[in-house]
């Protein structure tokens, strides 16, 4: 039974980076989002929320037109570097960063918002930078509604299954990520594997959304 | 000449828009902007502090121009060194009293720790008598500890001056009258020019030195002589 950890393991390393990522990533445009004033802002949110309601599959196909050996992006790493993304880990943390973008750039975004800006304001009259207004003043009140959409996007990440089976394949021990697992030993028949699979899948969710919920409402209770 | 001020600003959305206009010329220790809520007072203080940008004209203070339309000056907020107190003070909420207080010495990206113990933040916290509150949160405070905690945070950088946004307006009648004894000899002590915007007619009496009105959507001196409006018009664009 030793084997039927690896595919937990390595769902939660793919996932891990695929939420450190968007942390760096959504979380900057969750800013920009709520505090820009630009023409067609809307129309950018919308676009970058896109992946949650696109099927996963087509965001799959998506992805492998683009960093397939013939893909755009992927012939330029074939020739530059000699990077062949597809049927890698990496490709699966990909996959995964994409469909939970939205998930961290929605509560992001709604945190930075119910930040007050005369708090900013104040920050800036008492002397500070825009970065130290950022980092002492706004993170600190906003970070727990991000951190609930940051674990809402870690369980869907570690759950995905579409767009990674287009993009990595299934190759166990490489690829073959919790999803993927379950829905190959249902394919093989094999029932006890796959209820071992499901149970600590929906132990391990059970565990992060109950996490999620305990952050959310996000605002500092002081 | 303390503050010599004349800018123009558009302000509002799609369906109430004005045009600001401001000068005027101050030589007082004490300024009061006079008029009712809603009509610009605090964009003009926001103007000051550099939290607003003027579409034209100029602000100087004590020969030094801190915004100047004709040759793009803008100074912004953060050097500026004035001290601001918001209307509902704006304390930071995840920091502890002396935190706040202690907040504009530090210059980094990381929060003064809660057990900093800044020689200035301490005379501060005494005078203003908020030691025993220091390590407390600001919504466990009452309205005038908020309100001295914002002084305190403003005045412990050595401002140049003093910007008031309605200092006395969150505080019940008999508080505001003993912070209005308190603040006067607040400003007698620290000698550093303040302007404050005010729609109370007591506020105006007991520190306007020199006035403001509110006319016609544009703020400027009274004429010498000239009687006080009952009601301050505004000009809507």
């Amino acid at each position: 039974m030793a084997s039927a950890w690896i595919p937990l393991l390595l769902s939660l390393k793919v996932a891990g980076w695929a939420t450190a990522i968007n942390l760096v990533l959504a979380v900057g445009a969750g800013f920009l989002l709520a505090r820009g004033r630009f023409v067609g802002r809307e129309t950018l949110d919308a676009v970058m929320t896109l992946p949650m309601v696109m099927p996963p599959t087509v965001l799959g196909y998506y992805l492998l037109v683009l960093l397939g050996r013939r893909g755009w992006l992927g012939s330029w790493l074939n020739d530059a570097f000699g990077i062949d993304l597809i049927f890698t880990w990496q490709a699966a943390v990909i996959a995964a960063a994409i469909v939970a973008f939205p998930l961290v750039l929605k509560s992001a975004r709604a945190a930075f918002e119910g930040v007050d800006p005369q708090l900013e304001k104040a920050a800036r009259v008492l002397g500070l930078s825009e970065w130290a207004v950022f980092f002492r003043v706004t993170l600190p009140i906003a970070w727990r509604g991000i951190l609930a959409g940051v674990l809402l996007a870690f369980a869907r990440a570690l759950g995905e299954f579409g767009a990674t089976i287009m993009v990595a394949g299934s190759i166990p021990g490489r690829t073959q990520t919790l999803s993927v697992a379950v829905y190959d030993a249902v394919q093989a028949g094999q029932d006890s594997v796959a209820n071992f699979l499901v149970l600590i899948t929906s132990i391990t969710c059970m565990a992060v959304l109950l996490s999620a919920g305990r952050l959310v409402p996000g605002r500092v209770a002081r | 000449m303390i503050f010599d001020v004349d800018f123009a600003k558009q302000v509002g959305d799609q369906r109430r828009r004005f045009q600001l206009s401001v000068r005027f010329q101050s030589a007082a220790r004490r300024t009061v902007i006079y008029g009712p809520s809603g009509a610009g007072k605090s964009l003009t203080l926001q103007a000051l502090a550099g939290l607003l940008t003027p579409d034209s004209g100029r602000i100087v203070f004590r020969d030094r121009k801190l915004f100047d339309g004709a040759s793009g000056i803008d100074v912004p907020a953060r050097s500026r060194q004035f001290g601001y107190v918001f209307q509902d003070y704006a304390l930071f909420p995840h920091l502890t009293v002396r935190q706040n207080v202690t907040f504009g010495l530090h210059r980094g990206l990381t929060n003064p720790r809660m057990d900093a113990d800044l020689e200035p933040v301490t005379r501060w916290l005494r005078a203003l008598e908020l030691v025993d509150v220091a390590g407390q949160y600001p919504s466990e405070l009452s309205g005038g500890q908020r309100q001295r905690a914002a002084l305190g945070r403003a005045l412990v950088n050595g401002p140049l001056a003093l910007l008031l946004d309605e200092p006395f307006a969150a505080l019940d009648p008999a508080l505001r009258d003993r912070m209005r004894v308190e603040l006067d000899q607040l400003l007698d002590e620290i000698d550093v020019p303040m302007v404050m915007i005010t729609h109370d007619p007591q506020d105006q009496e007991w520190f306007g030195e020199a006035t403001l009105y509110l006319l016609d959507g544009a703020i400027g001196q009274l004429p010498v002589g000239a009687p006080r409006p009952l009601s301050p018009r505004l000009r809507v664009v």
